[in-house]
């Protein structure tokens, strides 16, 4: 049977015009809703520091942020300042917050300076330092903020995930892993960076030794968790001199 | 039913039990055995495939006079594409929190095979309305199973529903762990989901032995 459809001029002009439409409708899509997009990952960060520093709407178990449209007036409200660390120079910046960690780690890796960015909290009089952290998980990135005091004992964090396994690796951002990290030492008691290790068995599930410098591991979500340990080792670490600075 | 006819109520009842599209079709295995895990992330993922297969299957359906058969199979893959990346698009736009939740199953849902399955068996030879019928009957009788799996997977394996800790605390020793129950940790692994569907469709063909292919 031949048909008008199975002739070759007709599939490339098909093809051609298909790609066409189905490009250009996206294209104007993308670009037409960019902006709001990009306005909802900013407010995103700022509802993401916020929360590692304990300002959001948990209730018993639930991870709630504060809610978008006051994500900036709370923000201004207990982010006093918002440094740079380049190196050995620190400013402030108020857009320090927009830094994009992924290019910074990738600046680092060609050689270059990294900038980090660290928001200085306050509530209810207690001072907060909360860093961004970054890193690999199973299938795709995982990011993060973690909020510490001025002896670096971890104060609150947020975890996600762009693709981890639903029901496994993606339960890094459920409050009964997050909640693990608060109280625990990332220094030992000679100051030397240890960092934390997401450990499976380490016989303390509720978490009660807070210096044994690991939390309990998430059941079938080893290489998430691993990433979990990489990145807070690895991006913490980098903020020793700054809280070393802090002591003197 | 009224509204339908006969023929167009089979439609949507058939995919449901006696032809499955997991576990007579084997359609969408993949995505049955990745995300079952828990509960919460089937119900999500069923909703989703509802709602491309149903649409997907219009737009295809549509088209079918006009999709040279050479590179269909092409043209089915960037339809569906297209529809979810659209729907991605808004709800980052529209609804972020809804967004980030839905994320992880594009991908998912884009690979699909009981998509291109059933706009290859059944879009291409049919009306739109027909079509959106059987989409929507498939994607049930999919999400059927998807759901029977994360049930189980999640209460054996954390002891959980939706999240809600249904058979005590494992931590606190509290309900059916005070006596000395534990979950079971290979629940949450997937071949475990193979093995459940293995044995749905054990128990489905017991029950209905003209369902059983003969060799």
């Amino acid at each position: 049977m031949s048909k008008r459809t199975d002739s070759n001029g007709y599939t490339m002009i098909f093809a051609i015009v298909m790609v066409l439409i189905v490009g250009s409708l996206l294209a104007f899509l993308s670009s037409y809703l960019k902006d709001r997009i990009t306005e909802n990952k900013r407010i995103e960060k700022q509802q993401n520091i916020l929360y590692a520093m304990g300002v959001n709407e948990n209730d018993e178990s639930s991870a709630t942020f504060v809610s978008a449209n006051v994500a900036g007036a709370e923000f201004s409200k207990y982010i006093k300042k918002q440094l740079v660390i380049e190196g050995d120079n620190t400013t402030e910046d108020n857009n320090a917050y927009l830094i994009d960690v992924k290019k910074e780690q990738a600046k680092a890796k060609d050689g270059a300076v990294r900038r980090l960015p660290l928001f200085v909290g306050e509530k209810e009089g207690k001072t907060f330092y909360v860093a961004p952290i970054r890193g690999k998980g199973l299938w795709d990135a995982i990011w993060g903020y973690v909020a510490m005091d001025a002896d670096m004992i971890v104060q609150g964090a947020y975890f996600d995930h762009k693709g981890e396994t639903p029901g496994l690796g993606a339960n890094i951002k459920q409050r009964y892993f997050m909640d693990d990290f608060i109280g625990e030492h990332l220094l030992t008691e000679t100051g030397e960076f240890k960092g934390i290790t997401v450990k499976k068995g380490n016989n303390d599930a509720v978490n009660e030794d807070k210096t044994d410098y690991e939390v309990d591991a998430i059941a079938g979500a080893t290489i998430t968790g691993d990433g979990v340990s990489a990145m807070i080792k690895k991006d913490l670490a980098l903020y020793l001199p700054y809280f070393k600075s802090l002591k003197k | 039913m009224g509204l339908l006819s006969k023929k167009d109520a089979k439609l949507i009842t058939d995919p449901l039990l006696d032809n499955n599209p997991i576990t007579i079709q084997v359609l969408g295995i993949c995505s049955a055995l990745a995300i079952t895990a828990e509960l919460e992330a089937s119900i999500v993922m069923s909703v989703s495939v509802m709602f491309v297969l149903g649409l997907g299957n219009v737009v295809i359906s549509l088209m079918r006079n006009i999709i040279p058969s050479k590179i269909r199979i092409i043209v089915q893959l960037i339809v569906v594409a297209t529809l979810v990346i659209i729907v991605d698009l808004v709800l980052k736009a529209f609804a972020y929190e809804l967004s980030k939740t839905l994320s992880v199953f594009v991908g998912l849902i884009i690979t699909n095979c009981i998509i291109m399955g059933r706009f290859e068996a059944f879009a291409l030879g049919n009306g739109p309305w027909r079509s959106f019928l059987d989409g929507i009957g498939n994607s049930v009788g999919y999400g059927l199973i998807l759901i029977a799996v994360g049930f189980f997977r999640e209460l054996l394996g954390s002891g959980t529903l939706l999240g809600i800790k249904v058979l005590g605390d494992p931590i606190e020793k509290t309900g059916l762990y005070a006596i000395g129950y534990e979950n079971n940790g290979f629940m949450l692994l997937s071949p475990m989901a193979l093995i459940v569907v293995g044995i749905i469709i054990w128990i489905q063909r017991t029950k209905n032995k003209s369902l059983i292919e003969e060799n």
